[in-house]
């Protein structure tokens, strides 16, 4: 098979794995078909989600080196870009259905709550990364580009601490993702320390 | 004594919802295979990337125990109109029973384990005669009564609903409570080869074991606490804490210990499993405060579950002590409730 095809069976099969069980758990929600709270459901999906697609993300790069797949690549800035569209949900899921719409209740929990502003500069992070990622703006950052994309590594420890923070006890499934990120990134010490040094 | 509270904040409308199926959308998932597919997808109504991890049994080993049918002093009907009553289904499938997982329908899914009959509720401690309550004790020793409480969790989310008991007070009087008693200590029962918790850390939550509330003796003498043995009619389901719980509406939701073996008056200030757990985020006292903010979120305000989706959410402000100040307030006179929080 052509990369090229290779290339596009991936993107439609992302497009579809990252799409549906978004756009059913919207369903549910909406229904009220997703358990006694859906607000709840909807936010920790979309939330739990994100996290998913960004360690995806970087595992692409890993997988492409170990398994000499370079075409896979190519489909890491799309799977990144889910990454971000789930946060952004999850952003618009708490505000709206949780806060209600509430403006200044949205602003007071983000300035006394330290696991939402966590939350909002891990999701500041990725918005970054998003916007860049257009081509355009990608040759015209240059150098800068790499170094501000390192970023996701801080970010995927914000999110990480975001979701340990949040939860009230049962701390074993954020101690599995943080394994998971830890491995992640242990796969890519030159990067880490790259970033570490401003380079 | 017949006491009906409810809340001072009115809701306009009364419905209750018919019943709907949540179980459909999960066979839904089961069929896709989506529920065990890998890191992208997760199953939703909270349930974990790593539930895979601990569901170690097979499902229902026994079906659920019917529940009886009660027949007690209903609350009258223009009482039950202040209120929306949360719809049975969500009141029974939303729970915090960490005993059987720590996702709110981990207890639906799980509490059918239990045996709730034969059981044993002792009253013990600083009291005239002690009292052992066998099941059917539970059923027949004092008048039954109805009372629609509001529920407020101390995850900022809140329910109505209808229970069925009678006053803990009741008990207590029956013992013949000492003069030097100053607290009553509750447990719920500790048998980890029916509670999934209790048997592991991972599925429950690492809080320690058996799970232990207290009260003051006002406080558990007050006419509004409330020993419920059932709701919307019937005996409790075990995911809500049968045979036989605690309610006490004017204070956060993990006062009302569940599935009570052991009630003790004492006249020392009893250890609680969240005040053990993290005794900055949940105090002795843990009254209903909109004044005095968890650690990590607000308790200004609170959102209903009901019926209704994402677009019909009810977001409302909390009141002091749950809405029930008249009543309890004064038992709080002259304490600083943020200390004592």
């Amino acid at each position: 098979m052509k990369i090229q095809t290779k290339v596009l069976l991936s993107k439609i099969l992302i497009h579809f794995f990252a799409l549906s069980p978004l756009l059913l758990n919207y369903f549910w929600s909406i229904t009220d078909q997703n358990g006694a709270d859906p607000v709840k459901a909807i936010i920790h999906f979309t939330g739990i989600g994100a996290l998913n697609l960004l360690l995806i993300t970087l595992l692409i790069s890993p997988c492409a080196k170990f398994l000499k797949q370079g075409w896979l690549m190519q489909l890491r800035r799309l799977i990144g870009l889910y990454s971000f569209f789930y946060a952004l949900c999850h952003v618009i899921n708490f505000w709206l259905f949780e806060l209600n719409f509430q403006i200044s209740l949205f602003l007071q929990e983000l300035i006394k709550r330290p696991y939402i502003w966590l939350g909002m500069a891990a999701f500041t992070i990725l918005l970054l990364l998003a916007v860049t990622s257009i081509n355009y703006l990608r040759r015209k950052l240059g150098q800068n580009w790499q170094r501000l994309h390192y970023w996701i590594y801080p970010a995927s420890l914000l999110i990480w601490i975001h979701f340990y923070w949040s939860r009230k006890a049962d701390l074993t499934e954020p101690f599995i993702y943080l394994a998971l990120i830890i491995i992640l990134l242990a796969c890519r010490p030159k990067k880490l320390k790259n970033w570490l040094l401003f380079k | 004594m017949r006491i009906v509270k409810s809340n001072r904040s009115q809701f306009k409308d009364h419905q209750i919802t018919d019943e709907t199926v949540f179980n459909n959308k999960r066979h839904f998932l089961k069929k896709l295979g989506l529920v065990s597919t890998g890191a992208l997808l997760t199953t939703p109504s909270q349930a974990g990337l790593f539930d895979w991890l601990k569901d170690d049994e097979a499902q229902p080993a026994k079906p659920p125990a019917p529940l009886k049918q009660l027949s007690y002093q209903p609350v009258k009907q223009s009482q039950k109109d202040q209120l929306e009553l949360t719809p049975q289904d969500k009141v029974t499938s939303y729970n915090n029973f960490y005993e059987f997982g720590t996702a709110k329908q981990d207890p639906s899914e799980h509490a059918h384990q239990l045996t709730v009959d034969p059981w044993q509720l002792t009253v013990s401690g600083m009291v005239e005669t002690p009292i052992t309550l066998n099941y059917d004790d539970l059923f027949s020793s004092f008048a039954l009564e109805e009372r629609v409480y509001r529920l407020r969790c101390v995850e900022a989310w809140s329910m109505v609903i209808p229970w069925v008991g009678f006053s803990l007070a009741d008990l207590l009087k029956k013992a013949g409570v000492k003069s030097d008693a100053k607290y009553v200590a509750f447990e719920t029962l500790y048998r980890p080869n029916e509670m999934r918790g209790q048997k592991s850390r991972f599925i429950g939550g690492s809080i320690p074991y058996p799970y232990t509330e207290g009260l003051r003796i006002d406080e558990a003498m007050h006419p509004l606490t409330l020993l419920a043995i059932g709701l919307y009619g019937k005996s409790l389901p075990n995911q809500n804490g049968a045979p036989v719980r605690l309610v006490v509406p004017w204070k956060y939701g993990f006062k009302s210990i569940k599935s009570i073996t052991s009630i003790k008056l004492t006249n020392r200030q009893p250890k609680t499993t969240w005040n053990i757990s993290a005794p900055d985020e949940y105090g002795f006292y843990a009254n209903v405060n909109p004044n005095v903010d968890h650690p990590r979120w607000s308790q200004a305000s609170e959102r209903i579950i009901t019926s209704g989706g994402l677009f019909d959410q009810q977001r409302v402000k909390t009141l002091p002590f749950n809405g029930y100040a008249d009543q309890v307030a004064a038992l709080y006179k002259g304490m600083d409730l943020s200390k004592y929080y």
